[in-house]
């Protein structure tokens, strides 16, 4: 599904990603772990196509997407999630997953009929809202609801765009216990029938989740296997897991 | 929702009582200070479409489209209008095409930039009158339809127009494209994120603004009866944005509140004392402050 070979990105002297292959298999959660600044996020970015490697290819369903800008690609399928919540405060949650539904159902050139009573729209939005649990909250404007009810709804405006690829950048972050809990929840949920790439800090979630996990340190795949080799693999432990485990 | 179309009917009726109200006082004056108001308002309902500052470029060039068709001897009105909005629409694609490109300030200073470019090609039209403008040989002619030198009549039609674009931009700004183009406002990553591209949208709304406001650059024309390369200048443009800053931003009422705001104070003080800016800049610096979503704020609540 997905096939990253050789992608390299610096910021000045800092090789942020230096030469990472990754590749993604239809079906499977593979997550994406790695110490603060082993240059997670500047990866997920370059593969949402926010940021252009230096160097490398992405390919995605057998497509080379490396030069292709952002919205390009989410309408090939490849949809995200932001470390940092990102979504429409203003607009209530309804109309922040209408505009996902909006953005996959062709272009937006039409200027007289009220997207909001659109069926066409809503009625898609209301489904995601209701697989991530926030059909009661969907006229609450989205800069009103709580941290995770936020993130829920980035996830869910995510899954609107019917991604074949689901990019998490931190889903879990600023999370309550029972917060988390119920993410974890969701994301099992969708396991199996979404294939998902998961950046998390959160090792319980990772386990619980992932089919197989790659190791990131200073901008190189260290290791990329099953949760339980990677448990057992000496280089992680000393280079990531080491404080935890 | 319905208290605001009560209160669009009551300023509606209001307006249209106007005339009449006005002939009865033995003040026909008011029917003309009202017009440009209401053309004016045309102007700034245009600018208000989301990113619509395609509009900035277009007021000044339509009046002068009508005035350089009436040099010809060209009279019709709907060759008038044709001109006007078609003109304004390829010098805002043009302009847009370019400064879309930048973000925030410099969109509106590269926007600005154009429009005084513009403003300089009128001064150095010498045909067309150069620094002095010239007379319209002609009103716009609707033959048979309405006769613009009646100026009751020629209200009418500012009245009707600008209450036709209100609920014109209502509609655009709450259709898929109006959300796509709020949105992308709101948060362009997240935009770009889920699949919209935001320059296409951005580009078509400043042309739509360019166009519509072409037609009240058209009707200005008509109204002052000449036409100057000021109409260009940036002066005009900044009055135009105040009008909408004033009213309001994102809500459809406001530029209307705005304009009507702007040009009656204006008008009250320039009765006062010819020094009458030295107290309208303090007092638009106060409602900024103070009513930081203008006008319409206080009446509306923000559209949900």
């Amino acid at each position: 599904m997905l096939e990253v070979k050789g992608l390299c990105k610096s910021f000045g002297a800092l090789r942020a990603s230096d030469g990472i292959d990754f590749h993604v298999a239809e079906g499977e959660t593979h997550a994406l772990i790695g110490p603060n600044g082993a240059g997670k996020t500047t990866f997920i970015n370059q593969l949402a196509g926010t940021l252009r490697p230096d160097a490398g290819t992405i390919r995605f369903a057998g497509e080379d997407i490396t030069r292709l800008p952002a919205p390009r690609r989410a309408r090939k399928g490849l949809a995200r999630s932001f470390q940092i919540t990102s979504v429409y405060p203003g607009f209530t949650a309804l109309e922040n997953v209408a505009l996902a539904v909006q953005a996959r159902s062709g272009h937006s050139f039409r200027f007289w009929r009220d997207a909001r009573r659109d069926p066409a729209l809503t009625g898609p939005a209301r489904q995601v809202l209701e697989e991530v649990g926030l059909e009661e909250r969907m006229h609450v404007l989205a800069g009103n609801l709580a941290h995770g009810e936020q993130r829920s709804l980035e996830v869910a405006m995510a899954l609107a765009t019917r991604p074949r690829l689901l990019l998490l950048d931190e889903p879990m972050a600023g999370m309550g216990a029972d917060e988390s809990q119920r993410m974890i929840g969701l994301l099992s949920s969708l396991k199996r029938r979404q294939t998902i790439v998961l950046v998390e800090h959160d090792m319980d979630a990772v386990f619980r989740l992932a089919d197989r996990i790659a190791v990131l340190v200073y901008g190189r795949v260290i290791a990329s296997d099953s949760p339980e080799k990677i448990k057992m693999n000496e280089e992680v432990r000393r280079a990531y897991l080491g404080e935890e485990a | 929702m319905r208290a605001r179309l009560i209160l669009w009917g009551i300023a509606a009726l209001l307006l249209i009582a106007l005339p009449p109200l006005a002939a009865a006082l033995g003040q026909p004056y008011y029917v003309d200070l009202v017009r440009r108001i209401l053309i004016l308002a045309i102007a700034a309902i245009s600018l208000n479409l989301i990113l619509g500052y395609g509009g900035l470029v277009s007021f000044g060039h339509a009046a002068y489209a009508v005035g350089i068709l009436g040099f010809y001897g060209i009279a019709n009105g709907w060759i008038h209008l044709l001109v006007a909005i078609g003109a304004s629409a390829l010098v805002a694609a043009a302009i847009g095409a370019v400064s879309i490109r930048a973000s925030g300030i410099y969109f509106i200073m590269i926007t600005l930039a154009f429009t005084q470019m513009l403003y300089y090609l009128g001064i150095s039209l010498d045909v067309y009158g150069g620094d002095d403008g010239m007379r319209l040989k002609s009103r716009s002619q609707f033959a048979g339809l309405v006769d613009l030198r009646d100026p009751v009549a020629f209200y009418y039609v500012a009245l009707g127009v600008m209450l036709l674009f209100v609920f014109l931009t209502y509609r655009i700004v709450n259709s898929r494209f109006g959300m796509a183009l709020r949105a992308a406002k709101s948060n362009e990553a997240r935009s770009r994120a889920i699949g919209f591209p935001p320059y296409p949208y951005r580009l078509a709304a400043f042309i739509i603004a360019g166009a519509m406001c072409g037609v009240a650059g058209a009707l200005y024309a008509n109204h002052t009866g000449y036409i100057t390369p000021g109409l260009m200048a940036w002066h005009q443009s900044g009055e135009m944005m105040f009008m909408v800053i004033l009213g309001g931003m994102a809500s459809t009422a406001g530029p209307v509140l705005g304009t009507f705001a702007l040009l009656l104070v204006e008008e009250v003080l320039k009765g006062w004392t010819e020094h009458w800016q030295v107290i309208l800049g303090p007092l638009l610096v106060l409602s900024v402050v103070f009513f930081r979503r203008g006008l319409a704020g206080i009446f509306f609540k923000p559209d949900a």
